[in-house]
């Protein structure tokens, strides 16, 4: 073969895979979660059905902590993510920067049918888990710690205790301690709540940062109760080790789903959006891991047996017992400041 | 010459100069000229807390490695070869773990239910655990285990180049061995405690994983800062902020120490 014929020809491979890659691109999103356990469940029970179902390619990417990703793609102009799965103050806050798409909820009815406490302008809650109180049962047998009070009270419930080295449901928590309803709690008094952390400050063996640690410190007897998310400790529980937890006053928190502003396949985001929330795929969710669906409808969908669904955080009468985190107020200035001052707070 | 060494140039202008170019651009504008950033690096006590802490622990970390380490080198220079190759060998293979790792060996040792607590319980010494870990204790421990590489090569390089004749000498003109020790090889190896001290110094400056998994919450150190900044906070002025004065501490140390030392000892160990 001459030069000129095989540089011919590499053209004509070269066009092709072009046309092709050009014709596929209409039809694919890049989906981006946090990886793991997690992931790999969404993929079964969320993500592979609904590119079947839509007959688009979901390429996918993960990253434990999304929001410096975002605000960096985003910010240079040219976004490669399409949906993002992420905890929901990441959607607003980076709605009101600029970062995310608003959603037409016209375009998404089953996000439309949602309860508006489960969904946002730029989002539309997707799973929901819960920082918990888990405690050891070797140290505390048949008087169990049941409410945020009595975390506080050493007296009556002697042992080391651990909490997350964020603001987000700890001040939640420190104000349930205090007496206040789960359902009173916003817009939080956080002088109240940081004067009750206080309290407990000198009582706190370890401000855990990560999920794993949480797991670990309960799982190796380091801690005698601590707050926890509860598919960690339901995790650990599973694995012999004598721990349980209460549903009672925990604080439900929920990663949703949104666009990034910009993204390269937006009409097609938007239809796979409205079916990740499809009631029978997100009823699917909990059969692969300890999360519940963000969709309410899915209890209703006849996939989750009741004693699976007495298990899960967003099951309706366990979030009764809890408080819903309100991630408008965590993202206000207020939410801003509160979270600001954490960083003082543990250094004094 | 130019045209040889231009490569190697476009490499560290690539790699080094313009990140941390844009590292110093970023703390200084956002919207504009601002030195906001650097107003509350330097007022805020958030940040002279971190800053002192970690001086403090490099400072603890530092001392306690050239306590440990300088045994350990004299010992490898002293012995016959064979050895000497088996101490540094044991130096070096630890040298070689993930730091994530050893991090959590750590905790494995000396949390609650840990290995040591578990001993000195079973020799009935305590009755109670001792908190070994989640604290600033546990962070130094594990960091001076890190760290303790960087302390025995450049001291066992320095001590190397020692002739042995010296020491002959001072003891054919009636020197006990201690003497000799004090008055004729101490002396000699201060260029490796300098380079050797530096080394750790330096390092421990930027620690992140092993106080954030062994510190308890509490151990916050600048690097801490930095990561929390972007991540929690997403002020990324302000990451760079921490970042350059970071970065400048330990220019102003190097600077410091090439007036004692030729900088070639403590980088190249020649």
């Amino acid at each position: 073969m001459t030069m000129k014929q095989s540089f011919g020809l590499s053209c004509a491979l070269l066009s092709a895979i072009g046309l092709s890659t050009a014709a596929g691109a209409a039809e694919q999103i890049t989906f981006v979660s946090q990886g793991g356990a997690y992931q790999q469940a969404q993929t079964v029970a969320i993500l592979d059905p609904s590119a079947k179902k839509l007959g688009i390619t979901i390429n996918q990417d993960s990253i434990p902590d999304a929001w410096p990703a975002i605000k960096t793609q985003v910010g240079s102009g040219k976004p490669i993510w399409d949906v993002v799965d992420t905890p929901t103050g990441n959607c607003l806050r980076g709605g009101e920067q600029g970062l995310i798409e608003k959603l037409d909820f016209s375009k998404i009815p089953n996000g439309a049918a949602m309860p508006e406490a489960y969904r946002s302008p730029y989002s539309v809650s997707y799973e929901f888990y819960s920082s918990v109180l888990a405690y050891s049962q070797k140290t505390f047998p048949k008087d169990t710690p049941n409410s945020w009070a009595d975390f506080w009270d050493v007296k009556k419930f002697p042992g080391r205790r651990a909490l997350r080295n964020h603001p987000f449901a700890t001040l939640e928590a420190a104000l349930m301690a205090d007496g206040v309803a789960p359902d009173k709690l916003y817009p939080l008094d956080v002088d109240r709540a940081f004067k009750k952390l206080e309290e407990i400050k000198p009582h706190i063996t370890v401000w855990w940062t990560s999920g794993a640690q949480s797991a670990q410190l309960l799982n190796d007897g380091e801690v005698d109760m601590e707050m926890a998310w509860n598919g960690r400790v339901s995790a650990v529980a599973k694995e012999g080790a004598k721990v349980a937890f209460t549903y009672n006053q925990g604080v439900l928190q929920s990663t949703s789903l949104c666009i990034l502003k910009g993204a390269p396949n937006l009409a097609t985001a938007v239809k796979f959006l409205n079916e990740a929330v499809d009631p029978v795929h997100q009823a699917n969710l909990p059969l692969h891991i300890d999360y519940g669906p963000g969709n309410p409808k899915a209890f209703e969908a006849g996939v989750i047996k009741p004693d699976r669904a007495a298990q899960l955080p967003s099951e309706p009468a366990n979030a009764a017992k809890q408080a819903l985190m309100s991630y408008a107020w965590w993202s206000s200035p207020a939410g801003e400041a509160a979270e600001k001052r954490w960083a003082s707070f543990m250094q004094k | 010459m130019l045209a040889l060494v231009s490569p190697a140039l476009l490499v560290i202008l690539a790699l080094i100069v313009l990140p941390v170019g844009w590292l110093a651009w970023q703390s200084i504008y956002h919207d504009g000229f601002t030195l906001e950033n650097y107003r509350r690096v330097f007022t805020e006590d958030i940040y002279w807390r971190s800053f002192a802490l970690t001086f403090e622990i490099s400072l603890a970390v530092t001392l306690i490695a050239l306590l440990l380490g300088y045994p350990v080198a004299y010992l490898a220079n002293a012995l016959p070869k064979g050895w000497s190759i088996l101490i540094l060998s044991l130096v070096v293979l630890p040298f070689w773990t993930s730091v994530l790792v050893r991090a959590y060996a750590w905790l494995v040792l000396l949390q609650r239910s840990g290995v040591i607590n578990q001993f000195l319980r079973h020799l009935e010494w305590i009755s109670e655990p001792l908190a070994l870990v989640h604290n600033t204790f546990g962070t130094v421990v594990a960091t001076v285990h890190i760290l303790l590489p960087f302390m025995v090569l450049p001291l066992y390089a320095t001590m190397q180049k020692i002739p042995s004749e010296l020491m002959q000498a001072g003891a054919s003109l009636g020197a006990s061995p201690s003497l000799t020790f004090v008055r004729v090889f101490l002396p000699l190896s201060l260029p490796g405690v300098l380079a050797g001290c530096t080394m750790v110094f330096v390092l421990c400056l930027g620690f992140y994983i092993t106080p954030e998994l062994l510190g308890g919450g509490r151990t916050v150190m600048v690097s801490m800062l930095v990561s929390r900044n972007v991540e929690l906070y997403n002020q990324f002025g302000a990451a760079s902020a921490v970042a350059v004065v970071l970065l400048l501490s330990v220019l102003a140390i190097f600077v410091l120490v090439s007036r004692f030392i030729s900088l070639d000892r403590v980088l190249g160990q020649k």
